[in-house]
């Protein structure tokens, strides 16, 4: 091997690579916008659309009810709920959003109640859409304190305390530091979403550089020098790879900011009313970086190897797009609830990578996985790049038509 | 000196079964002569070439590049060689200038020998207006004098042209041509292949027939015209060729 052979190629693909708006778009813009965009944008957006839709009053529709005065006229006083005259074809108006929600009071309801027969009032609405579960959850919640005075009422008429119903309460406690709660909500978000750029990080220059190359007719002039294979390849690899990390580094330093800004907002508080602070602290990020090299370098090296059989850049785009939804089901496989890591999924490239990152972020540091892990992929990483040296080799590969 | 001795090279095809692109090829160019290899599309020139440029193996025999071997010695051969040929592109993002000194320092030149050298080539070759500017916003005959030039910067005393006026227009093939005689003058081995009858004619010191992967014949012009009693090379190439295309055909 001449390193000094490799290091002029990496520096002519540099130079190449920094002039190139394609890869810069990929490598440099996607990852230093898309985590800002997606936490700060989406979450503000998410706030900004809840808030609306809690604001506007639901128009809500009463079926039945007549002989149950006291009821309907108890729910039309309501100023969180706009109520409409019936009409037939309210499942209509419901799925049209005409109106949000509709209750269906059952026949003789207040007899029933005076009786002590135990009726069912419906609630009708459009599953999946907020505005009309934000008036289904109102017309619920009339409905249960209405059941509660009623329960009370009936208590007290036979001299009984209201805490018959309840001679214990229940309730559950986090007693994990904030960090390791948002960690672990967080956390696989993170690893996921750091895999997936150091793979789109790689695959533009990896295509570029040999597909690329190839279209260009740029190939048999580079094999016409006294370059070994070997030298150009690994020079080659160098800049792919260099891209995944820069990739990497950018979608880092752009989460741990999305982060910190979103801390200082108010924009992530959790239902509890918690605020679900995430420090991504040093030891977090070096971490997760360390854990995305050999996985970069294995990314590197399969792109650029698949990649080299095409014979065109729309060829290649072709070839590696089965080849995302490969890396992206590990990725998405540990988000999933109750998967974790294990000695055996230790040993799946991405998946495992994914696992540890969701780890890491929450503060749990399993030594012999993390060891495992790195080690694995480092193996992976070192058969794929030997794999590309092998196929740089064969003519067929080279000089396909 | 370029020696190729019983050159084959043979190629797989799903369809077609096993392809012999060359078959048993020898010939043998002295420094400062000019070897014509003339024979149509598929006759295996470019193959030939291509082995003799190291960028692909023979299946069978050698050759002697400079008197390194070119299955043994690859990167030894492609130091002493220029490699020209219409499918040798250009980078398209790096200045004329960069893409020179590219491939100076990959043949190992310093960088003192290198500014010498691309500086004396540019000035040679008029190439001083648009060194800076990128090949991608080169113009044909601006990109012809760029290859020209990636393939002298470490000045090699072999040189290899593969259809190099193939598609361009008559100023910058006369470029080309014109740079292919000055090789020959400054004491160069030259191969030089093509199936322009009048470039051969021209150009080259001894002719090579080849067709269908085999050398059918080979001499200088006079030789070929003695030998089928015929003026025009044209005339030679079909009377050589003709009958073995017609078989083929049939």
């Amino acid at each position: 091997m001449n390193l000094n052979a490799v290091r002029i190629v990496y520096r002519k693909e540099f130079t190449e690579w920094v002039r190139d708006r394609r890869t810069l778009i990929s490598t440099v813009l996607v990852p230093l916008f898309l985590f800002p965009l997606m936490m700060v944008g989406f979450s503000a957006l998410a706030v900004v659309m809840v808030g609306k839709a809690e604001k506007e009053t639901p128009k809500v529709m009463i079926l039945g009810g007549e002989d149950s005065p006291q009821l309907i006229a108890n729910i039309k006083k309501l100023d969180s709920l706009e109520i409409v005259p019936y009409a037939e074809n309210w499942k209509d108006e419901i799925s049209n959003k005409d109106i949000r929600a509709a209750v269906e009071i059952p026949k003789g309801f207040e007899k029933s109640l005076e009786t002590g027969q135990s009726e069912t009032v419906k609630i009708y609405f459009y599953d999946g859409e907020m505005k009309s579960s934000f008036g289904a959850n109102r017309l619920e919640k009339f409905l249960k304190d209405y059941r509660d005075t009623v329960v009370k009422d009936r208590l007290a008429a036979k001299n009984l305390p209201a805490s018959v119903l309840s001679p214990f309460s229940i309730k559950q406690e986090n007693v994990a530091p904030p960090e390791k709660v948002s960690g672990a909500t967080f956390g696989s978000f993170i690893g996921y979403t750091v895999i997936i750029l150091c793979m789109t990080g790689a695959m533009y220059p990896a295509i570029d550089l040999t597909a690329g190359e190839k279209e260009r007719g740029t190939m048999e002039t580079i094999l016409s020098s006294p370059i070994s294979r070997m030298d150009l390849v690994l020079g080659k690899f160098l800049l792919v790879f260099s891209a995944s990390l820069a990739t990497a580094v950018l979608s880092v330093i752009s989460m741990g900011t999305s982060f910190a800004i979103l801390g200082h907002s108010n924009l992530m508080n959790s239902s509890s009313g918690q605020t679900l602070a995430l420090n991504l602290g040093l030891l977090s990020v070096v971490s997760v970086f360390v854990m995305a090299l050999p996985l970069a370098f294995l990314f590197s090296a399969v792109l650029m190897t698949i990649a080299l059989f095409a014979k065109s850049y729309k060829e290649a785009q072709s070839y590696l797009t089965p080849m995302t939804f490969l890396i992206v089901i590990p990725a998405v496989a540990s988000v999933m609830p109750g998967v974790e890591l294990t000695p055996k999924l230790a040993l799946i490239p991405v998946l495992n990578t994914s696992l540890v990152c969701k780890e890491i972020i929450s503060g749990t540091y399993h030594w012999n996985s993390i060891a495992l892990i790195f080690a694995s992929t480092c193996v992976y990483a070192a058969a794929a790049l030997f794999l590309a040296f092998k196929t740089f080799q064969r003519e067929s590969v080279l000089f396909r038509s | 000196m370029i020696e190729a001795r019983g050159l084959s090279k043979r190629f797989h095809d799903k369809k077609r079964g096993e392809i012999r692109a060359v078959d048993n090829v020898s010939f043998r160019c002295e420094p400062g002569r000019i070897y014509g290899l003339l024979g149509a599309n598929g006759a295996g020139k470019t193959t030939t070439l291509r082995i003799l440029a190291t960028i692909l193996e023979p299946s069978d025999g050698t050759a002697l590049v400079c008197g390194h071997d070119v299955v043994e010695q690859p990167e030894k051969v492609r130091a002493n060689v220029g490699f020209l040929s219409t499918a040798t592109a250009l980078y398209p993002r790096l200045t004329a200038q960069e893409l020179v000194e590219y491939f100076g320092r990959l043949n190992g030149l310093d960088e003192v020998t290198l500014k010498k050298r691309v500086d004396d080539i540019f000035s040679r070759l008029d190439m001083n207006g648009f060194r800076d500017r990128r090949c991608d916003k080169l113009s044909t005959g601006m990109k012809q004098k760029t290859s020209i030039a990636r393939t002298l910067v470490h000045d090699p005393p072999v040189m290899i042209f593969d259809e190099p006026t193939l598609g361009l227009d008559i100023m910058t093939a006369r470029t080309i041509t014109t740079f292919i005689r000055e090789c020959r003058d400054r004491g160069k081995t030259v191969i030089f292949s093509t199936h322009i009858m009048s470039e051969v004619e021209k150009l080259c010191d001894l002719i090579g027939i080849i067709h269908d992967g085999k050398l059918l014949t080979e001499g200088t012009l006079a030789q070929l015209r003695e030998r089928y009693s015929e003026r025009d090379l044209e005339e030679i190439f079909v009377k050589i060729v003709g009958p073995l295309q017609s078989n083929g055909e049939a």
